[in-house]
This record gives C-alpha cells, sequence and structure tokens, in this order.
C-alpha cells in the first residue's frame, strides 16, 4: 500500500513536470511544424539562470522563480525570430540538425558559465517540509509540483479555449493559410506561443529540479524523454502533452519501484507499443509532421 | 558498356583505397584513430543509405550498428575466432534487427519515426546493461581475441592488421553502395524519397521496399560494430548511445546527404576536427560542433559536397 501511493505521488509529480516541460514543445511542433530539439533547453537556460539568482546571488525564492520564467520567456522570443524563423517549412532532417546545433550552443553556454557539476537550486523552508494529509505526510514540493502542474493545465485551458488568443491559436493549427487569409497575423501567434512555451519549460525545469537534476547537458540528458511526451501524446494537444506525461510518467516510476532490474525499458516499451498502434500518437490527426 | 561502368564505379573508389593506403604511410603512429575513422565512415555510410536515399528519418542507427558489435564481439568469445566469419554474423545480426524493428518503425512518420528509431536502440541499450552475465553490462565486453586474418596477419599492437583491414572493408562496401545506387532498388528508394505517393501510384510497395532498404543499411551497420568490436576487442555500452546516432548523423549532414562521398569527407573532417578540438578543450568543442551545424543548415543547405557541385556550376560546368 505504502509503495502504491509512493509510487502515485512521485509517478504524478514527475510526469506534471514532464508536462510542463513538453507542453509548449507539442503545441509549437502542431503550430509550425518545426521539431525542436532545443525545447529542454529552455528548461536548463530557466534551471541555470534560478540556480545563479538563488545560489549565487541569495534571491528569495519566490522572486527569484518568476524572474527566472520571464526572463527565459523574453529570451525566446528573439531566438525564434533569429535562429526559428528561417526553418519554417524545411525539412525534418534540417530542423533536427539546426536545432541540435543550438542544443550544442546552449549546452557550450552553461558549461562555460557554470562548469559541468550539478547546478543546486535551494528550496524555501516553506516547500521543505512536509505536509500532513491525516493518513499520510507528503512532501510539500511533491504537492507543490503537482498542484502548479493543474494550475498550468487549468491556465492553457483557460487560455487556449476562453480568450481571444486561443481562438487565433487553434485556428492557426487547424490551417494556417485559411488562419492567414481572415486576417490573423500567424507570425506574431507563432512568436507568442513559442516564448509562453519556452517560459513554461523553464518553470518545468526549475520545479522539476529535484527530479531531473540541472546541469549543463540536461537538453541532452531528457532530450528522448520529452520527445517521447511529445510523439505519445501527438502533436498540438495540450490534452495530449498532458495525458502522456502522465502515463509515461507513472509508468517510469512504477517500474523503477518495482522492477528496478528492468531500468528504462517499461517506458521505452510503452513509446513503441502506442506508436505502433497509433503512429500520429494518442490524440493525434492523420498528417505528418 | 562493361568497362564504361567499370570506369565510372572503379576509378573513385580506386582512389579512395590510394588515399587510404598514403594515409597508411603518413600517419604510422595514428593508425588506432585512423582507423576508427573508417569504421565510422562505414556507419555514417549505412545512415546516409537510410536517410539520404531513403529519405527516412533516423537517430536510432546505433541500434544496429552495437547489434552487431555485440554479435561479432560474443561469437569471437564463445564460438570461433575467425575474423571474416564474425564481420558476416555481426552484419547478420544487425540486418535481423533491422528487419524486425523496421517492420513496426517505418509504419510512422515524421517525429513518430524518429522516436521510434530513438526507442529501439534505448531499450537494446537497457538491455545490454542488465544482461551483465553474457554483455558484461556496464564493464564492456572484453575478452575479444581475433584469430590472424586469413591465418596469416595477426592484429598487432600498433593496429597496422586493423587499419588495412577496415580499408579492405570500407573499399568494399564502397563498391556495393555505389552498385546499389544505380541498381533498380536504389533508384526506387530515390523514388519513395522524392514521393512516396506517386511510388505507391505506379506499383512500387512502399512500404515493402523501405523496410528493404531499412535492412540493408542495418546489415552495413551492424558490419560497422562488427569491425569496431574485432579491431579495439572491446564492447562497451556506448555502442548504443543515442549520442552515437545523433553524431553520425551530424557528420553525414556536414558532407552533404545522398551522396556517398558526403558520408566520407564528412566523416573524415568530423572526426579530425573533433580530435584536434577536443584535445585541445571539450567545452569549446561543443562551440564549434554548434557553430559548424547551423553554419551548415543555414549557409550550406547541400553539406560541403553540395558546395563543390555550386562551384561546378559557377564556373561553367553542369551540376
Amino acid at each position: 500500500m505504502g509503495m502504491v501511493f509512493n509510487i502515485a505521488l512521485d509517478g504524478l509529480s514527475y510526469g506534471m513536470v514532464l508536462f510542463m516541460i513538453s507542453v509548449g514543445l507539442s503545441v509549437t511542433l502542431g503550430l509550425m511544424r518545426v521539431i525542436n530539439l532545443a525545447h529542454g533547453g529552455f528548461a536548463l537556460l530557466g534551471g541555470a539562470l534560478m540556480h545563479g539568482l538563488t545560489f549565487q546571488l541569495g534571491w528569495p525564492f519566490a522572486l527569484a522563480l518568476p524572474v527566472s520564467v520571464l526572463s527565459v520567456t523574453l529570451i525566446a522570443l528573439p531566438m525564434e525570430y533569429v535562429f526559428f524563423r528561417p526553418l519554417y517549412g524545411k525539412g525534418d532532417l534540417t530542423q533536427v540538425l539546426a536545432t541540435i546545433g543550438l542544443t550544442f550552443l546552449m549546452i557550450a553556454f552553461v558549461n562555460w558559465l557554470y562548469g559541468s557539476a550539478l547546478l543546486g537550486i535551494p528550496l524555501p523552508p516553506s516547500l521543505r517540509g512536509t505536509v500532513d494529509l491525516g493518513l499520510r505526510t507528503l512532501p510539500v514540493q511533491r504537492v507543490a509540483v503537482i498542484v502548479t502542474g493543474m494550475v498550468v493545465l487549468g491556465a492553457l485551458y483557460g487560455l487556449i479555449e476562453r480568450t481571444r488568443f486561443g481562438i487565433w491559436l487553434r485556428a492557426s493549427v487547424d490551417n494556417r493559410a485559411a488562419a492567414e487569409a481572415l486576417g490573423i497575423n500567424t507570425r506574431w501567434v507563432f512568436a507568442a506561443t513559442f516564448a509562453l512555451g519556452a517560459g513554461l519549460a523553464a518553470l518545468g525545469g526549475v520545479l522539476g529540479a529535484e527530479l531531473m537534476p540541472i546541469e549543463a547537458y540536461y537538453p541532452l540528458r531528457y532530450l528522448v524523454v520529452i520527445l517521447a511526451v511529445v510523439a505519445v501524446g501527438g502533436m498540438g494537444s495540450v490534452w495530449g502533452a498532458w495525458f502522456a506525461a502522465l502515463g509515461l510518467g507513472l509508468i517510469d516510476t512504477a517500474a523503477r519501484y518495482a522492477l528496478p532490474d528492468f531500468g528504462t525499458i517499461f517506458f521505452f516499451a510503452a513509446l513503441i507499443v502506442v506508436l505502433a498502434l497509433r503512429p500520429q500518437g494518442l490524440s493525434g490527426r492523420a498528417y505528418d509532421v | 558498356m562493361f568497362e564504361a561502368w567499370l570506369g565510372r564505379m572503379g576509378a573513385p573508389v580506386a582512389l579512395l583505397g590510394v588515399v587510404g593506403l598514403i594515409a597508411f604511410f603518413a600517419f604510422p603512429y595514428d593508425l588506432g584513430f585512423l582507423t576508427r575513422i573508417l569504421i565510422m565512415m562505414i556507419f555514417v555510410l549505412s545512415i546516409d543509405l537510410v536517410l539520404g536515399y531513403g529519405g527516412i528519418a533516423t537517430l536510432g542507427q546505433a541500434a544496429m550498428y552495437g547489434t552487431g558489435a555485440y554479435a561479432a564481439g560474443l561469437f569471437a568469445v564463445h564460438i570461433s575466432a575467425n575474423p571474416l566469419l564474425g564481420l558476416l554474423i555481426g552484419a547478420g545480426a544487425g540486418a535481423g534487427v533491422a528487419f524486425l524493428s523496421g517492420l513496426i518503425v517505418l509504419r510512422a512518420h515524421g517525429l513518430g519515426l524518429l522516436m521510434l528509431t530513438i526507442a529501439v536502440a534505448q531499450i537494446l541499450h537497457e538491455i545490454a546493461n542488465k544482461a551483465r552475465v553474457v554483455t558484461g553490462g556496464a564493464d564492456g565486453l572484453s575478452g575479444i581475441r581475433m584469430a590472424p586474418l586469413f591465418g596469416r596477419w595477426h592484429f598487432d599492437f600498433i593496429g597496422q592488421t586493423g587499419y588495412l583491414y577496415a580499408l579492405a572493408v570500407l573499399v568494399l562496401v564502397m563498391v556495393f553502395l555505389r552498385a546499389l545506387c544505380v541498381a533498380p532498388l536504389g533508384l526506387t528508394a530515390r523514388g519513395i524519397h522524392e514521393s512516396p505517393v506517386r511510388m505507391a501510384a505506379i506499383g512500387v510497395p512502399v512500404y515493402g521496399r523501405r523496410v528493404l532498404i531499412y535492412t540493408i543499411a542495418g546489415g552495413l551497420a551492424g558490419l560497422a560494430g562488427a569491425l569496431s568490436a574485432q579491431v579495439t576487442a572491446l564492447v562497451s555500452l556506448q555502442v548504443f548511445s543515442f549520442s552515437l546516432s545523433a553524431e553520425a548523423v551530424v557528420m553525414l549532414i556536414l558532407g552533404g546527404t545522398g551522396r556517398l562521398w558526403g558520408a566520407i569527407f564528412g566523416t573524415a573532417i568530423f572526426m579530425v576536427i573533433h580530435h584536434l578540438a577536443a584535445t585541445a578543450d571539450p567545452y569549446n568543442w561543443l562551440f564549434v560542433i554548434g557553430i559548424l551545424l547551423l553554419g551548415v543548415v543555414y549557409f550550406i543547405p547541400g553539406g560541403l559536397m553540395g558546395v563543390r557541385q555550386r562551384l561546378r556550376i559557377l564556373f561553367g560546368g553542369q551540376g
């Protein structure tokens, strides 16, 4: 019983972190058809910035978190303009290569700045303790991650389903040419979505630092996991990314607790089963990237 | 006609052999490194077949390379130390894995396909890691001792036999691939790359041909893996790593996809720059390769071989 509970808690918080990091990639992939392998780099930049602000400058966690996330969001805007615009409409491979190159530059940058050691992010006392639910006590950090993940999901739902921007976004994902013909500035929608996705990745990177430690090679180390969530969820879908992230997070955590001898095999077996049955992912539509 | 064919096929490949021999005498103390380049060239050629000719975007070719390496290594340890038999076993194992995984992987497209190729390599990595009794796990498979080649040439410490052996295999692979590219299968692969819909419309079984190309390329990757197991007498878990697949794709793009010589030049240039830069400073190496990649994608999309073609057009020749 205790183990089942631990698996559920750790799996859910791992899944929520994966969701926050991957959802931006899923949506931008649906929107612009750009396979952005550098997406994990934004989580790294957020984590590295957070490390610099809290650990080196001694800022309080509550202040450093929004500053880091906002900074990454703002950094992403010019990057979209310089690096990604020329890639729209190019082949899979060109995009993969360019974004791997960009990932290498991000790794090299953080490596040059901080070296290759783990970049710790000290938690404030309020997140370090445990919370008593009567039945059991839970680590506050895990609970905070799960709550934040649900808030992000809710906010994205509201943004996409209930606002004018959401209408533009959905229209651009469905049919870019028709959306442009109706006067929607798709370039602007692309840039805003890209920056938002980068900001969420930074948020996920910082909050998930307990489970996925921040270090220079972070974008490569977790690249496969992040892409797996997007591929299983089906691109361009917030719900798909959420289901995939939670499912893969729970499967991976359960396998690590219950059958540690098999390592990550179950994670990839699940990936293969889903993609063999539904090559477009869980929510996927029948078109290619 | 046959002579024309021989001239067209033979001359450049012979040149490759000659350059290889010159390197053998020019750098007698770097044969280990040069051998690694040759093996990598075979591996990158196999990716060129999948990606450049077949149009199948893959980041998991290491699955077949690693299978070939472990198959050849285990064969040498437990059954026979004959190097040529070992090569065949490695190539067969690589082709087998490529065929089985290709049946599933090639049903997907785009990102799904890319992810499946990665997943196959990761699963094999995990299996090799956990099957410690058979593979040696994270310590690697050691104790590989090869019998002399053709019963005459011993695999020596300096690596002279290993180098010439790898060079000979590379030249044969190159001849095979040049023949394959002008054979109906090679032309079909190009057609599928250009437009799968049209090829299906004129009656080509697209899925079957893609599986076949993937299987052949898997055999070549297995061959490269087997060579590396035999020459270095060690197989480590690195053979299944994602970074091996990714780096090999980078080498191919650098040289130019869909061109056999692109794979050769790209590998040579990448490995030499890597060797020089990484010994100088590993951080700067990532800067160098990152800028190199972005430069290729944004400024010379056809790779280095594309530059040659453009220059030729610029100076009035035909592309």
